[in-house]
């Protein structure tokens, strides 16, 4: 405002430029209506169509999604369950045990993990992961078979929730660690030296400075993990040998699907009203997926505001 | 740590005595699953060899531990070991993948597959020239309209954006960080089926504006952040001597942060390089080559190996080695692309932090 002013009137270029630029930004906004929008679009007739639409199951939409929407979350909150805890320590391991000259190192192998495609996921899934993992569900049920969740009868290829909430971990334990450490790094020098100065061992430093202050950006950490392991669809598609029922037994192979997997099975050969309904269920991914990482931004901007910490 | 006996040292255990530990703990446990392997006749579990040696370990070192040293100190081995093991633990995963994908990926690791296309080919044989092809056309397009959007939109936020406008961008392209890799692909095919109003859309165009979705809120990120790096005095100085403001931020502002923006666009190629979810969707799979983006379905190097092996015909060991060698052709180019990309950051670093 104030250069154009003083120069009487902003340079053509300027103008053009800067146009360009609003435009742009401009264009994320119409984008992100425009994904919102056609999705519901395409999803309403799904939500009247008639009940045969649905399959011999479901005689409606809401009956049709649960289950997978049920499968999505309980396969990302398993894989969420074993990544956490492996991830905090790595992320510690590396900003406060491994050697300074290791550190950044170890950590790029760990990034290397979140440079492999799904798919190749989805295949190391099915060729190795699962029938290694096949015998140790089998004596896990025979053991401790009296836990609900892990009743028989076992799949006899390994390709049970389970299995696939072990890849999803494996998928999400880079996002989780890279965010964790950096948390972890920003710890105030000077805490640690006060618990480590009054004769505090190197765990008891950690336990008392660095995870109370890491906490938050474990828990946003944690959340967007989840929100990538809730999306994820291939490795999903390929591991798991799916059915469309709610269940929490992780051994056998009666598995609930998820929502990103089924419309990846089913997509390619659907027509119709069928088309509607896939997008139906995307689009209530969509809205599960937006309320996590909303959640997890939440907690990121409550982070930042109190504890002074920079980016 | 000296081992003579010395006040600051008395009562803790020499490190000598850990590694004799963890020895002992793995002589214990090979001979143990060696008497096991030998009286079933099974083969030795190796696996479970080093797990019940790192749990014998972890218990042993504490106890003893715990008796000489405390039960602090002990508490900080047991968990000075449990925080390393879970770095073992995450190398597992990453050294079976590359040895597998190796492995079986260099079965087909020949001439043939890079210059054959699957057309009429049942059983052995055949390539995945179609795929590569439809990788290179449409990430290449995803790249033309990603980029220049996300650039304009990283300018936008850091050169001109103020107040509410800037603010809600900035948390619109985090929310689109969060979208579902198959909500952008059902999202350009309920884009492009309408537009055209062609229920069976399918086209290599559908895909690459899915890929855009994904790509162009990393490409703003990156840069972004890259932009911010560049020393306000350096504008300034440009502004002062009379150089217009647009003139400023491309002839000063993305010279000196063009290292990161490059760096960063080769990173959200090889991140988007890989997605199959979308791709299955808009592009569809075909067998034959297609170099025409607008019509047809196209086939792509993920997607290439997803049917591989989820649609396997009676000569199996054939659909499986195409589709371990797309994949290790897949992690190939992503390596590439990520040393590429560190290469690049390496080389023109001092530029930006002068």
């Amino acid at each position: 405002m104030t250069v154009a002013t003083v120069a009487g009137k902003a340079r053509l270029g300027d103008r053009v430029f800067r146009g360009a630029a609003v435009t742009a930004g401009a264009l994320i906004l119409v984008v992100l209506a425009a994904v919102a929008l056609f999705l519901i679009v395409e999803a309403l007739p799904a939500l009247g169509a008639p009940a045969e639409t649905y399959g011999a199951k479901a005689e409606s939409f809401w009956s049709y999604v649960a289950p997978f929407a049920f499968g999505t979350v309980w396969a990302a909150v398993l894989a969420l369950l074993m990544a956490v805890p492996v991830a905090i320590g790595i992320a510690l391991f590396i900003s406060h045990y491994a050697p300074r000259r290791l550190a950044q190192g170890l950590g790029y192998v760990i990034d290397l993990l979140a440079a492999v495609p799904s798919v190749v996921y989805g295949l190391w899934g099915i060729t190795v992961l699962a029938p290694l993992v096949q015998p140790f569900y089998v004596s896990l049920s025979e053991s401790f078979g009296w836990i609900p969740l892990l009743a028989g009868p076992v799949s006899g290829t390994g390709r049970t929730i389970l299995t696939v909430a072990i890849v999803l971990a494996v998928m999400v334990l880079p996002i989780i660690t890279a965010l964790c450490r950096e948390v972890f790094l920003q710890t105030p020098r000077l805490r640690e030296e006060a618990a480590l100065a009054l004769g505090a061992t190197r765990w008891e430093m950690v336990r008392m400075t660095v995870l109370p202050f890491g906490r938050p950006g474990i828990i946003s950490a944690a959340m967007l993990g989840l929100g990538r392991a809730l999306g994820e669809t291939m490795a999903v598609a390929m591991v798991l040998s799916p059915s469309a029922v709610i269940s929490f037994f992780l051994l056998t192979s009666q598995n609930p699907n998820t929502i990103a997997a089924n419309i990846a099975l089913n997509f390619p050969e659907a027509s119709g009203l069928g088309v509607n309904l896939l997008i139906a269920t995307g689009l209530v991914l969509f809205v599960i997926t937006l309320a996590v990482n909303m959640i997890a931004r939440a907690i990121v901007a409550r982070f930042k505001e109190f504890s002074g910490a920079t980016e | 740590m000296s081992h003579t006996p010395n006040t600051l040292t008395a009562g803790r255990l020499a490190p000598a005595a850990l590694w004799g530990l963890l020895a002992a703990s793995l002589a214990v446990s090979t001979a143990l699953f060696g008497l096991i392997a030998a009286s079933n006749g099974s083969a030795l579990n190796i696996i479970g060899l080093v797990v019940a040696a790192g749990a014998l370990y972890l218990a042993a070192s504490w106890a003893i531990s715990r008796v000489v040293e405390g039960r602090r100190r002990a508490l900080d081995r047991l968990m000075t070991a449990a925080v390393t093991a879970a770095f073992l633990l995450a190398l597992v995963p990453l050294i079976s993948l590359a040895v597998t994908a190796f492995v079986n990926g260099l079965a087909r690791f020949d001439a043939t597959f890079f210059t054959w296309s699957m057309r009429n080919v049942v059983g052995a044989g055949g390539g995945a020239l179609a795929a590569i092809v439809g990788t290179l056309f449409i990430t290449g397009a995803a790249i033309i309209i990603s980029v220049p959007i996300g650039l304009m939109t990283a300018i936008y936020l850091v050169e001109y954006g103020t107040g509410r406008m800037a603010r809600i961008v900035t948390f619109l392209v985090d929310v689109m960080t969060g979208i579902p890799s198959i909500v952008a692909g059902l999202f350009a095919y309920a884009l492009l089926s309408l537009v055209f109003q062609d229920p069976g859309y399918r086209a290599g165009f559908g895909g690459a504006i899915a890929l855009s979705l994904l790509m162009i809120p990393v490409v703003v990120r990156s840069t972004e952040e890259m932009l911010r790096l560049v020393p306000s005095e350096l504008r300034e100085a440009s502004l002062a001597l009379g150089v217009p403001k647009w003139r400023t931020i491309v002839k000063v502002v993305l010279p000196t942060a063009v290292a990161g923006i490059v760096t960063g666009v080769m990173i959200s190629i090889s991140r988007i390089i890989g997605e199959t979810a979308p791709l299955l969707l808009v592009a569809g799979a075909t067998a034959s080559m297609n170099y025409n983006l607008f019509a047809e379905r196209m086939m792509t190097l993920p997607v290439f190996v997803y049917t591989q092996y989820m649609n396997q015909g009676t000569d199996s060991q054939a659909y499986i080695d195409r589709a371990w060698t797309g994949a290790l052709t897949l992690i190939l180019i992503v390596a590439l692309l990520n040393i590429g990309a560190r290469i690049i950051a390496k080389l023109a670093a001092p530029k930006g932090e002068r």
